[in-house]
């Protein structure tokens, strides 16, 4: 290993200790979460997580088992119940507005419905900056045109511009064009705030090709567009796939831009999680289920592709 | 970026460029730069953008004029009967949270990341144990408030089933409602943003860490310098430029900060910060005019961190 004089200096071991505690403390909140989204609710509400595995716990309560996946269900049809769907599902006791088969995965209050729409905005929201980001990352790396540099310089000064100064009058713009809680309208102002960044991170990495590699292809007779689509979107394949996670990312987990523009017309899962916990009648059963479903895609695009989120996260740094 | 960069094959047309730039422009302009402008307009206008905002002063009140919403944004929390009033009042205003936000979530993000990346680059699971820091980086921030709302789970019952409430009672202590206690709650939802931001801001400072030449490090030693010298001494100053880099990003980041407020306190028990402050005039009170005047505030806070990006940029250039 390098400095392996530092290594000699240290004792070892408060090294070990200071990092696997950093790391206990790190993990353990969301390990919490999830066993308690695993535990039948009386459970929740009476024992501590972390007495879960033991055996007194359900000889106290009327409880019968340890774990259940209740709470999922009820999340995903968005059920608010005393008792779980499925127990009043069985009684016929269930609200009116869920009629126990396959259709009350897309009841509009759950999280399954939440999710699709989650989906719905996220990826347009993700392809579209990225694509424009790539025709413009081009332009300013390699074609040249007055007032390049300028304008160059307005785009970094943009990135860091707060999303809350613009939220009103892209609010009012929609009110008046009816695009207000359409996914068009998410799509179209994450598209515009993800530009400055995006854009960014293309032209660093595109400039960053060999200069000889445009000079070939142009005198082979390339025209602009074959040396972009052929070369250029090839070639910058490590940078879209930064960019994606970061936009992924992004949008999946934005509170903000939802809630002001979409709300509970088309809830999207941050926006049916911070509703559960803000308004009454929803207990940790159902939060914990919640928070943990909707964290799932993201955790499993995170560990995937890690290796491309630290290089985009190093190449810009700054981003929202 | 001077025009010598680019290959004189490409130099061809001037219209050409501006067909891969104009999507990127127009949907900036629609979504970043015309909303700016009008938000500012707005600012200096009444609740729904009809008059100008001195019309909405009261006879026999303080009034600031056409400057009436920026009286409102900086004063209205403040208690100003006496100079210690003011003060009082002004540590639990949106403006003095915010601060103790920057402060705390600060040096806390960088201060453990940076120890976090000098301790784990001794240890062979490093990959590991930066994955586990990093790891809450794909949560969003209203996973994060059930996940530590749950931490922080304050029970009027015997048994706490929170983390933090039930360590507390287990070593004698009474259990503390962390979130309805003013000062102390602010605290509370700074832990999660560290939690949150601290993998952050380590993969950054690990990467210029591993960035600073074994020579110099060895030369220090060579010197006789202590490893606590060779840290302060050589490391910190060879990576200062990167550590300021991730500091201006952090603050930036705290200065837009929504979604933890939101979802843990909705900005109850003395917690409001700026954003959400803007938030709730905008979407609550249905205060345009207010709510306007309190983003220009915080785009004005954010302005200097504008110009020092596009200095970094112009640096940057100038050494390509």
């Amino acid at each position: 290993m390098r400095r392996s004089k530092i290594n000699k200096m240290l004792n070892k071991i408060p090294t070990h200790f200071v990092i696997i505690f950093t790391m206990f403390v790190w993990l353990v909140p969301t390990i919490g979460l999830f066993i308690t989204s695993l535990r039948p609710l009386p459970l929740i509400n009476t024992t501590g997580w972390w007495t879960a595995f033991s055996d007194k716990n359900t000889q106290q309560t009327s409880s019968t088992t340890k774990f259940t996946l209740n709470n999922y269900i009820d999340a995903i049809v968005g059920y608010r119940g005393t008792n779980t769907y499925v127990e009043d599902c069985q009684s016929g006791s269930q609200s009116s507005s869920l009629k126990c088969n396959a259709s009350d995965l897309l009841n509009p209050r759950g999280m399954g419905q939440a999710f699709v729409n989650s989906l719905l905005v996220t990826i347009p929201a993700t392809i579209l900056p990225i694509f424009l980001a790539a025709f413009a990352g081009y332009a300013f790396a390699w074609l040249d045109f007055k007032g390049r540099f300028l304008l160059f310089a307005i785009l970094v000064g943009l990135q860091v511009v707060p999303l809350q100064m613009t939220l009103v009058p892209v609010l009012k713009m929609y009110a008046q064009t009816g695009m207000t809680g359409t996914f068009l309208g998410v799509w179209l102002f994450h598209t515009g705030f993800g530009m400055p960044y995006a854009i960014y991170l293309m032209r660093n990495f595109l400039g960053g090709l060999p200069k000889d590699l445009f000079e070939a292809a142009y005198l082979d007779g390339a025209s602009h567009w074959t040396t972009f689509t052929n070369l250029v979107i090839p070639l910058s394949m490590p940078a879209i796939a930064s960019l994606g996670i970061f936009q992924f990312l992004w949008v999946w987990n934005d509170l903000l831009v939802a809630l002001v523009f979409l709300g509970g017309t088309k809830p999207v899962m941050t926006y049916q999680i911070s509703n559960m916990v803000t308004s009454l009648g929803a207990g940790w059963h159902l939060l914990t289920a919640a928070a943990f479903l909707s964290m799932l895609l993201p955790m499993v695009v995170f560990f995937a592709l890690q290796r491309y989120f630290v290089r985009g996260m190093l190449a810009g740094a700054i981003k929202g | 970026m001077s025009s010598a960069n680019v290959p004189q094959v490409m130099k061809q047309g001037k219209v050409i460029p501006w067909f891969y730039l104009a999507p990127a422009i127009i949907i900036m302009s629609i979504f970043i730069v015309y909303p700016m402008l009008n938000t500012v307009v707005l600012s200096f206008l009444n609740k729904d953008g009809t008059a100008s905002a001195a019309t909405t002063c009261n006879l026999g009140q303080p009034c600031w004029g056409v400057f009436e919403n920026y009286r409102y944004a900086l004063t209205a929390e403040l208690n100003i009967t006496s100079f210690n009033t003011i003060w009082q009042s002004f540590w639990v205003s949106s403006y003095g949270n915010t601060l103790k936000w920057i402060f705390i979530m600060v040096s806390g993000t960088v201060g453990i990341g940076l120890g976090f990346a000098i301790f784990a680059e001794r240890v062979k699971y490093e990959a590991l144990a930066k994955a586990i820091i990093f790891m809450p980086m794909a949560i969003s921030f209203v996973g994060a408030g059930v996940i530590w709302k749950f931490v922080y789970n304050w029970g009027t019952s015997q048994v706490q089933v929170g983390l933090l409430n039930a360590i507390i009672t287990a070593l004698g202590g009474k259990p503390v409602p962390f979130l309805s206690t003013t000062n102390l709650n602010t605290i509370m939802l700074v832990i999660v943003g560290i939690w949150m931001w601290t993998g952050f801001c380590m993969t950054i400072l690990s990467a210029a860490l591993k960035a600073v030449p074994d020579e110099v490090l060895e030369a220090a030693r060579v010197d006789g310098a202590s490893e606590w010298q060779i840290f302060w001494g050589v490391m910190v100053p060879i990576i200062s430029p990167t550590i300021i880099v991730v500091i201006t990003t952090m603050v930036i980041n705290v200065l837009k900060l929504f979604d933890i407020v939101y979802v843990m306190t909705g900005g109850n028990f003395g917690t409001e910060v700026i954003a959400n402050r803007m938030y709730d005039e905008m979407y609550k009170n249905f205060q345009t005019g207010r709510g306007t005047a309190i983003a220009v505030v915080l785009i004005i806070a954010i302005i200097p961190f504008i110009y020092m990006n596009i200095r970094r940029f112009l640096a940057q250039e100038a050494m390509r």
